[in-house]
């Protein structure tokens, strides 16, 4: 490590003001910041620091992605192999999953990464850590057939003018890969719903095979299958027709976007976030109990004009992206409520609503993503009323 | 009358250091005191004296802008050996070369015969300027009516040491809190900690339990009686008010005060009795461990302490030193990745967090300044009914109705250096709110 450190300090002068590569300024310091621990020492106020930082915090978040990273590689493989026909062992479905996905990944971190040292540089700043997390979300969230272009572009927009606008990480309304997410779904509704995106129909470098969707059979989400439903009966069926059941969608192995499909991944992630205390407990929790207070009203006065109300609260928040909402993007905290009361109505009303527009919303099968983009919006209204009332304690204080 | 006060919220951090129970009491002599007028915020100096004066205790060096009566007064006997001034001219310290006869305690004439003449001789002794008022946290003004006055003895901060009021003198503390009744309409309180079970004639005792900030008295003001918009408290700590007692008791400026050295950087942790701003080379000459490491000396403690070095001088309000490993040498690959056990969190992704062991953290800020983007760290070591990132954002904006409406008149910078430790954004809270604090007063004049 330390000729490392040698070789930093050597060419450091190099991107300082007045070196040759001062353009690139933002991007070696935040190289340099991320291999070494900075030495600034305080100059005001407290001598010492808690060793947390924004760094670790993102990391962690991260770490607890990668249950649903690695799931999403398996079960992109597994769909393939279903569909096709061709046999894979469950390292080859790996492998496959994973080639699948590390474009996406790559394309996300360089156009985000890319605009965040831009602006870095251009406003003088340290590069921020907020994409690390964004970056891994976005092609979590999406279906795995989404074009490369696509994410670009919605990765694009939603860092310029959900995040970079506002002032950078810390100061965006709306969680950024949730944009990008709700970007896609609104500009491009023909590539990113239906029956044929979820599941990965091409081999990738000689591995997997070809899916051919038979007659009668889809590679639809459950929800998707339930959303289109019109009579009664509903058995819900995977590629080949075979039927779904409540352990497929547990471990994850149904068609759905990427890293969502697993309810198992996501309770890992969600047991590193609230172990090590970077997720809200308060926030995770009222969003499953609003999902399922709501999950079991619908399910009460079940109707056939609403197909989804044929689920039973369980099953909402088995399928589609209700589980991964809960846990990584309600729980984004500086898109959520930020007072102690504040998180738990906002994140019960996510529950509530995500569900509400699965069931009476025949036009989207999915409500968890509109939910939490829609309580992003309410979340500074709650908290103004969380401190009105500190405010208002205050004052009939001075009364009595 | 005594009132309990129990407190959750807040932070005891584990550092290494402290100083011993039954470790033997040094008498240090130094060799230069200073005065640093930095120390009391709201007072103007402006100097009574030039190099070269002689001095003796009690003799006023420099009196406040606003108020010519409010002195600050020499500590010792001797002769003025420097005045040092900063950019514009700004008095930095007044240095005194300490007389070989010098003790630290002296005549000093006293009157409570009225309300207005106790004033007078708290304001000509310098005494005055050792006690604080709420709102702004700065030394009271001459016409402030007090709605209740507070009276710590207890310091909770990091590797502090209790004061020990069993062995202070009875008669003076009773007579001060009669003294400082007569300035007041409402009580005297006074905050010990809970196992003491001591009592002060007069005072209404005030038993308090809990973590840090538990024993700061702005804490304390605002979970007993809050102060409200229009209102005034004075705090001061327990050896001033003993000061003040033996002032009007007996005549008597005592201006000794014993301060803890600590920190894992001090050879053997150990009380000083020595004078009010002692150099800290006569008190720290050979106690620093000999090691290769930067060391930081801090004038305080090492959440509240000025920062400082072997040049400086003990700083208000006079009770402890630290000295911790400054840290800028350190060359840490992937810090943010750690798991070392060594490392010092309140956070659950860390190790040390589990551990119970003691830290020896240095003055690194451990990541960059971001803005806040966590939620509810600051809550949970503020025992305050105040939403403080609420407060931080109404500050950082300059809102001066809405930091009013938050609070701002019930905190001082002291009771948020906690927030400022826990911090992942790493920002200047203490700094924020002494800005805030100035902001208001500036508008208030």
């Amino acid at each position: 490590m330390k000729g490392l450190r040698k070789y930093l300090d050597r060419v450091k002068p190099n991107f300082e003001k007045g070196g040759k590569l001062h353009a690139f300024r933002s991007v070696f310091d935040g190289m340099e910041t991320f291999l070494f621990t900075p030495n600034t020492t305080s100059t005001s106020g407290t001598h010492i620091h808690d060793n947390f930082d924004s760094k670790r915090l993102m990391i962690i978040v991260v770490l607890a992605l990668m249950p649903c990273l690695l799931m999403g590689m398996y079960n992109a493989g597994y769909q393939n192999a279903l569909g096709s026909g061709v046999s894979m062992s469950i390292w080859e479905m790996m492998l496959y999953g994973f080639m699948a996905v590390l474009p996406r990944i790559v394309v996300t971190y360089v156009v985000g990464l890319g605009i965040e040292f831009v602006v870095a540089q251009w406003r003088g700043e340290e590069i921020q850590e907020g994409f690390l997390v964004t970056g891994i979300l976005i092609p979590l969230i999406c279906p795995i057939e989404t074009p490369l272009w696509m994410i670009a572009i919605a990765t694009a927009f939603s860092v310029i003018f959900v995040k970079e606008v506002f002032g950078g990480t810390g100061y965006n309304i709306f969680n950024v890969a949730l944009v990008a997410r709700a970007f896609l779904f609104f500009a491009y509704p023909a590539q990113m719903s239906g029956d044929k995106v979820f599941i990965p129909s091409n081999p990738i470098l000689g591995v997997g095979g070809t899916v051919n969707y038979a007659d009668g059979v889809s590679g639809a989400t459950p929800l998707g299958q339930i959303a289109t439903h019109t009579d009664g009966g509903l058995t819900l069926h995977n590629i080949v027709g075979d039927p779904l059941t409540l352990w497929d969608a547990f471990i994850g192995l149904i068609p759905g976007s990427f890293g969502e499909t697993s309810f198992l991944a996501i309770m890992i992630g969600a047991v590193i976030l609230l172990a090590t205390g970077v997720a809200s407990w308060r926030i995770m929790l009222s969003v499953f109990a609003g999902g399922l207070l709501m999950g079991w009203i619908a399910n009460s006065f079940a109707t056939l004009t609403y197909p989804a109300t044929f689920l039973t609260p369980v099953e909402q928040v088995l399928y589609g992206g209700f589980a991964f909402a809960a846990v990584f993007m309600a729980t984004d905290p500086v898109t959520a409520a930020r007072t102690t009361p504040g998180k738990y109505i906002y994140g019960f009303l996510i529950g509530v609503i995500a569900v509400l527009i699965r069931t009476y919303n025949n036009g989207y099968p999915e409500g968890a993503m509109l939910a939490v983009l829609l309580m992003n919006a309410f979340s500074p209204l709650i908290d103004y009323c969380v401190v009105e009332a500190n405010i208002s304690r205050r004052r009939n204080r001075q009364r009595v | 009358m005594r009132k309990r006060l129990s407190l959750k919220r807040g932070l005891d951090l584990k550092i290494a250091g402290f100083v011993e129970q039954g470790t033997k009491v040094v008498e240090v002599k130094p060799q230069f005191v200073a005065v640093v007028p930095d120390d009391y915020p709201g007072f103007v100096p402006k100097t009574e004296v030039r190099e070269g004066d002689e001095v003796k205790l009690g003799t006023a060096l420099l009196r406040d802008k606003n108020d010519e009566n409010v002195k600050i007064v020499s500590p010792v006997e001797g002769v003025v050996e420097s005045i040092v001034r900063g950019s514009r001219r700004k008095i930095e310290r007044v240095v005194i070369a300490v007389a070989e006869k010098s003790v630290y305690e002296a005549e000093f004439a006293s009157d409570a015969s009225s309300a207005e003449a106790i004033k007078d001789t708290l304001q000509r002794s310098g005494l005055w300027a050792m006690m604080r008022r709420r709102p702004y946290d700065i030394v009271p003004a001459a016409s402030d009516v007090p709605r209740d006055i507070f009276v710590t003895a207890l310091d909770t901060a990091p590797l502090a040491v209790m004061p020990q009021v069993e062995s202070m003198d009875k008669a003076a503390l009773a007579y001060g809190v009669k003294i400082l009744s007569k300035l007041t309409a409402g009580n005297v309180y006074v905050s010990v900690p809970e196992e003491s079970g001591c009592e002060i004639e007069g005072a209404v005792m005030v038993d308090v339990r809990g973590p840090h900030p538990a024993g700061n008295a702005g804490i304390q003001v605002a979970n007993i009686a809050p102060v409200n918009k229009g209102e005034v408290v004075w705090t001061l700590d327990i050896v001033t008010l003993e000061r003040i007692g033996k002032l009007f008791g007996n005549n008597i400026l005592d201006m000794s005060a014993t301060i803890a050295v600590t920190g894992s950087e001090v050879a053997n942790p150990s009380l000083v009795n020595t004078v009010v701003g002692a150099d800290m080379n006569s008190i720290l000459g050979n106690r620093l461990k000999e090691d290769s490491e930067h060391k930081r000396i801090i004038a305080g403690n090492v959440l509240t302490g000025a920062h400082s070095s072997m040049d400086g001088y003990i700083r208000y309000p006079y009770r402890q030193i630290t000295i911790i490993p400054e840290g800028d040498n350190a060359d840490e690959f992937m810090g943010w990745a750690s798991m070392s056990l060594n490392k010092m969190s309140v956070y659950r992704s860390f190790p040390g967090k589990f551990l119970r062991r003691l830290f020896n953290p240095d003055a690194r800020i451990n990541g960059g300044r971001r803005a806040m983007i966590m939620s509810g760290e600051y809550d949970k070591v503020l025992p305050m009914d105040i939403l403080p990132e609420y407060l931080f954002k109404a500050i950082i904006a300059g809102d001066i109705d809405r930091m009013e409406q938050l609070g701002i008149y019930e905190i001082a910078p002291e009771d948020v250096a906690l927030c400022e430790f826990v911090d992942p954004s790493k920002l200047e809270l203490q700094k924020l709110v002494r800005n805030g604090l100035d902001l208001l007063r500036r508008e208030e004049a």
